[in-house]
């Protein structure tokens, strides 16, 4: 293995003695803290956790940072994730000690302030989507979706009909959409796509029946799509006597266009972290509050919080609540860049964030399709899948292309996603992105298209300007080396055993040391 | 590709060799390819009771997971611990080494509902 | 509006250039009488009158920042280095996405296997995940990790595991048909062994404890791995990570599962949230344990490579065969625990334990002494029950009108401890603010 300094880790440049912090050395208490716990009670061998000065720490982890892709530093499109720009004044919010420093547990008179910041939240969000309240618990957009999910099945069951043990989702849905359904005991069924991409009416209605609990949707559709049939989906939901649930990752394409409680949703969740531009943090915090019309009010978890005159409280938990989804009270520090956002942005701005990333798409859309076809050919809203299908006669998949953009300074699309587009390449620029950068994109896929034809062993092999070309996934699954003590295992061993003599694959390898270039 | 005529198959792929009662079980080589590079195989716990047709191990690839199905009804009686360590096995040798485990079949007339090598054969070739 | 780039010259260009007359043909697709009408939301604020209104609401607080808090209970108010800040402020760090495309994502990949590294270090582990959502979550998914691995309906929990936990883990549970039972504790805040041992049957597929649990007693977990696997059944322990630099870890007592709550480790209270929920297992469960992983690899030319791993145990290819359907975790807070670890090292998690231990022994003892008090001796990590003499609102309205919150009223979560709290006192607690406290108690 070529270990470079730059990728060493933490634990490599540990040096014994060294430290990062100068903490107090006064004690108060007269005994030694040996002695203040049972000898059975304490920690016998230290956690060898390194040990570096506060220079190599940051020096360490400021190299590492230089070798990501990121909003900052690039351009995006990852579809159905909503990859805009994460304003500074949020992050300015948040940091405000009197924020930052409230404990969850303080009495409601000291955090009056958190507590507005939830209401008004909550009463925005209800402005925005047309629902009736809000819970602003859930931790991430699939949390939000289990909490919905819940609250179905804690609505038939109170209406005596638990025999609904059915939910639908699109073939084109999300893989959290049945991952949830099926957590909680639902069986899954697929509704097939009708050839202009959206929900096939046919067999939505060959589905539904006395034992469906629900359909999952999210609305334009991960085609970038919009359900132009809503009006008879949810007719033929409700009167099948189930729930119409609304997932809110593609909401980008809806702020003062359209709101989900209006085409009939009874329920909605939201990620903040997509449409309200919380940061991604290179995989979280999210925050996924969910939306419900008045019926199903009385499921939602606990607590709500309720204005009385001037004064913010908890309400009291209901006794249908679906219960508790975690700990306190939800992505405080999110709630309230969410909240910095839309006051930022105010009625024109929201409506502005649509416009613009539906007209950006669609430009895309124009420029790229004689390059990539499009999946369905039409105006789509705030983004759109293209089929590299093509290429697979010059040995190449969606995810070369991916790998490739990354070579002329954009992050990949989504690949291989929605399931029922051969090849795909799912595309959402966003509306935080100029036009400059847009041409920019286009003319580097039409490199690449070209690229395909005369030379597509330089794409098969991208990317080749990175920290790294492609790993070894393979090694990773078969013989996982998941922290540094796994590796000091390995690394004295030498070969990882079986793991580098398969068939077919043409990484050859093992975790034996090689000198550092 | 191979297709041995001494095994039987099911259209999802999976091979069958008699012994007795006994039915030892694995993917065949089409499958093994299509899956391409095996990082793991999640094989049933012993005394497991296969259904016919239902779903009683798992094989992941990096991006994908996919099912396999039992070809017979009975209790697993055996499985090839040598896949832990060495999931490549499927794909070296899918017929042989590759073999995930054994079932004591309920109902032998089962074992004649399966297809022959050229029946199978074709049925990979035509939905290529 | 100054995030939105397009001038309006740019979207008539554009609007040419995808042949369309007006923006609006881009939106045949919604019906009309969908069409929203204006957003019932106020105008937009210039940044300086917004960040002048968002103060205003900010001061209406009172948090640690103006007044001397001592509350715990799950979230604590720890020192947090300076380099911390600014190093997770970084923006390749801030705004980069989940490392899906490994070649640009060496950073947070090799972030995150350093992380998983740190924790289960640090809780004596073989593996951990790249977070949960925060401790009760991790605690929940715990809960069914050793339910499926058993094939059992049912868990043991202690009574004395944080109460929001056990209701997180009770909602998450009954969605799955599975069930809960409780094992109560003593007087002294330790676990009622009788009760644990009456419960443990072969039915049972996992127990749960907390240490220090939210009494602050630090347990005593001896023997208990092999009572527990002796049925069949899982260990799992939840404790304080910045707690396990001093006292045991859970792979020192033989848990099969290690969960909790990281914020302790860098991260602000926060009024809640964004937390860490962490969760480390040992080697036979690698490939059963939810969320994200970060392996390490080579590239195709031999270098050291970081990727997400086991991927096909997740939402995105299993599906609805998934064992969780997490997607989003809390990666920006395991950054924050990794730095934070990696600052203070191997001597400084000691020395923050042993710093704990001291304030929170100093402050007890103080208490102990005064009329109308009692103090729970048991063994204590920073955190312990006081139990007085009036009753708790009458205590926190005098010491909130002087500027101290209290503490955690515990007759709020267990009801035969009326006038009982839970009194914290962390590294950040200088003597002079001890010894305030204890003269605003004395009354």
């Amino acid at each position: 293995m070529l270990i470079d300094s730059d990728s060493k880790l933490s634990f490599e440049k540990s040096r014994q003695g060294r430290r990062g912090v100068q903490l107090p050395k006064t004690r108060f208490f007269g005994k030694k803290a040996s002695d203040l716990l049972p000898e059975s009670l304490q920690r016998k061998n230290p956690a060898a956790l390194p040990e570096l000065s506060e220079p190599e720490v940051v020096r360490h982890f400021v190299n590492l940072s230089k070798k990501n892709f990121s909003i900052d530093t690039h351009f995006y499109p990852l579809g159905s994730c909503s990859m805009k720009y994460n304003p500074k004044v949020n992050e300015w919010a948040a940091a405000l000690p009197d924020f930052a420093s409230a404990h969850p547990l303080q009495s409601e008179d000291t955090v009056q302030g958190w507590l507005k910041i939830f209401y008004e939240l909550e009463q925005d969000l209800k402005a925005i989507t047309g629902m009736d309240r809000f819970t602003l618990q859930p931790a991430a957009g699939a949390q939000g979706e289990l909490c919905g999910m819940m609250m179905v099945r804690a609505y038939h069951a109170s209406r005596k009909e638990q025999h609904r043990r059915k939910v639908l989702v699109p073939d084109s849905s999300h893989g959290t959409n049945p991952a949830t359904a099926a957590l909680l005991g639902y069986e899954v069924v697929e509704i097939k796509s009708n050839a202009r991409g959206r929900v096939d009416l046919e067999s939505l209605r060959k589905a539904l029946g006395p034992d469906t609990a629900c359909l999952m949707l999210t609305n334009p559709n991960t085609l970038g799509l919009f359900e132009d049939e809503i009006t008879q989906i949810t007719e033929l939901v409700h009167k099948a006597g189930a729930l119409l649930y609304y997932d809110g990752a593609n909401f980008n394409a809806l702020l003062g266009i359209a709101r989900p409680g209006d085409m009939g949703f009874d329920i909605v969740h939201l990620n903040l972290h997509k449409t309200f531009s919380t940061p991604h943090g290179g995989g979280g915090p999210g925050s996924g509050p969910v939306g419900v019309k008045e019926k199903l009010i009385p499921f939602l978890p606990s607590p709500l919080i309720e204005k009385k005159g001037n004064r913010y409280s908890f309400q009291a938990d209901g006794s249908q609540s679906i219960g508790r989804l975690k700990a306190f009270h939800g992505q405080a520090g999110m709630i309230l860049r969410a909240y910095v956002y839309i006051h930022t942005l105010g009625r024109a701005g929201l409506k502005q964030v649509s416009e613009d990333a539906i007209l950006n798409a669609n430009y895309l859309r124009s420029r790229l399709k004689s390059i990539f076809p499009v999946a369905v050919d039409e105006a789509c809203m705030h983004e759109f899948v293209l089929s590299a299908r093509n290429a697979e006669a010059k040995g190449l998949h969606a995810l070369d292309i991916g790998k490739r953009l990354l070579d002329y300074g954009f992050h990949a699309p989504t690949v291989h996603f929605p399931l029922v587009v051969p090849e795909a390449l799912m595309i959402e620029p966003t509306e935080t992105e100029s036009k400059e950068t847009l041409d920019r994109f286009i003319d580097a896929m039409i490199q690449i298209g070209k690229e395909v034809d005369s030379d597509p062993e330089v794409v098969k092999n991208a990317p080749h300007t990175l920290p790294i070309r492609r790993p070894d996934e393979v090694l990773a699954a078969r013989n996982p080396v998941l922290t540094y003590q796994d590796w000091l295992r390995e690394s004295q061993h030498g070969n990882s055993s079986g793991a580098s003599h398969a068939s077919g694959s043409e990484t050859r390898g093992s975790f034996k040391t090689v000198p550092a270039a | 590709m191979q297709f041995p005529e001494e095994l039987r198959y099911t259209q999802t792929h999976e091979w069958a060799k008699r012994e007795g009662n006994r039915i030892r079980v694995g993917i065949t080589e089409y499958a093994q390819h299509e899956i391409s590079d095996v990082v793991f195989i999640e094989l049933p716990k012993s005394n497991a009771q296969g259904v016919k047709g239902k779903g009683i191990a798992v094989v992941e690839s990096v991006k994908a997971a996919f099912d396999i199905y039992a070809p017979v009804s009975g209790a697993v009686v055996k499985v090839n611990s040598a896949l832990e360590s060495n999931p490549a096995l499927v794909n070296e040798d899918p017929y042989g080494r590759g073999w995930f485990f054994e079932i004591e079949m309920k109902d032998t007339a089962e074992w004649d509902t399966l297809l022959q090598a050229e029946a199978y054969k074709n049925q990979c070739t035509t939905t290529h | 509006m100054h995030y939105h780039p397009l001038t309006d010259e740019d979207r008539r260009e554009m609007l040419g250039a995808i042949g369309v007359r007006r923006f609006e043909d881009l939106l045949t697709a919604v019906p009309s009488k969908l069409r929203a009408r204006d957003i019932a939301i106020a105008e937009a604020t210039s940044e300086p009158e917004l960040r002048r209104e968002i103060e205003k609401i900010a001061q209406t607080n009172r948090t640690s920042q103006t007044v001397l808090s001592f509350l715990g209970g799950g979230s604590y108010e720890h020192f947090i280095p300076a380099a911390l800040p600014q190093i997770l402020g970084r923006n390749e760090f801030y705004t980069a996405y989940t490392p899906y495309q490994p070649e640009a994502s060496q950073g947070t990949l090799q972030a995150i296997f350093e992380y998983q590294s740190l924790i289960a270090e640090l809780t004596a582990m073989s593996v951990s995940n790249a977070s949960h959502y925060d401790g009760a979550t991790s605690l929940a998914e715990a809960g069914l990790v050793a339910l499926r691995q058993t094939g059992r309906q049912k868990l043991l929990v202690a009574r004395s595991v944080h109460p929001d936990y056990r209701q997180v883990l009770q909602t998450y549970l009954e969605s799955a048909h599975f069930t809960v039972e409780e094992f109560g504790f003593e007087n002294n805040g330790k676990f009622n062994r009788k009760e644990f041992e009456n419960l443990l049957t072969e039915e049972i597929g996992g127990v749960i404890f907390q240490t220090p649990n939210f009494l602050g007693v630090v347990e005593d977990l001896e023997g208990l791995a092999e009572k527990i696997h002796a049925k069949g059944a899982l260990f799992i322990v939840s404790s304080n990570p910045l707690s396990l630099g001093v006292i045991r870890p859970p792979g020192e007592w033989g848990a099969d599962l290690a969960v909790g709550e990281g914020q302790p480790l860098g991260i602000p209270a926060g009024f809640g949230g964004p937390y860490l929920g962490y969760f480390a297992a040992s080697r036979e469960l690698v490939r059963k344990i939810p969320g994200r992983l970060a392996g390490m690899t080579i590239d195709r030319e031999g270098r050291r490579a970081f990727v997400l791993t086991l991927q096909a145990r997740e939402q995105h290819i299993r599906r609805e065969r998934a064992s969780s359907n997490i997607c989003t975790n809390e990666g920006l807070c395991a950054l924050a625990a990794c730095i934070y670890l990696t600052l203070v090292g191997k001597e400084g998690i000691r020395e923050v334990g042993e710093l704990n231990l001291d304030r929170a022994h100093y402050l007890r003892e103080a208490i102990g002494k005064l009329k109308g008090f009692n103090v729970n001796q048991s063994p204590v990590f920073n955190e312990f029950v006081v139990t007085a003499e009036k009753p708790f609102d009458e205590i926190q309205t005098r010491l909130v009108s002087q500027g101290i919150l209290l503490g955690i009223n515990l007759g709020r979560y267990y009801p035969e401890m009326k006038n009982s709290f839970l009194v914290c006192a962390t590294e950040t607690k200088s003597q002079e603010d001890l010894d305030r406290f204890v003269q605003a108690l004395k009354g």
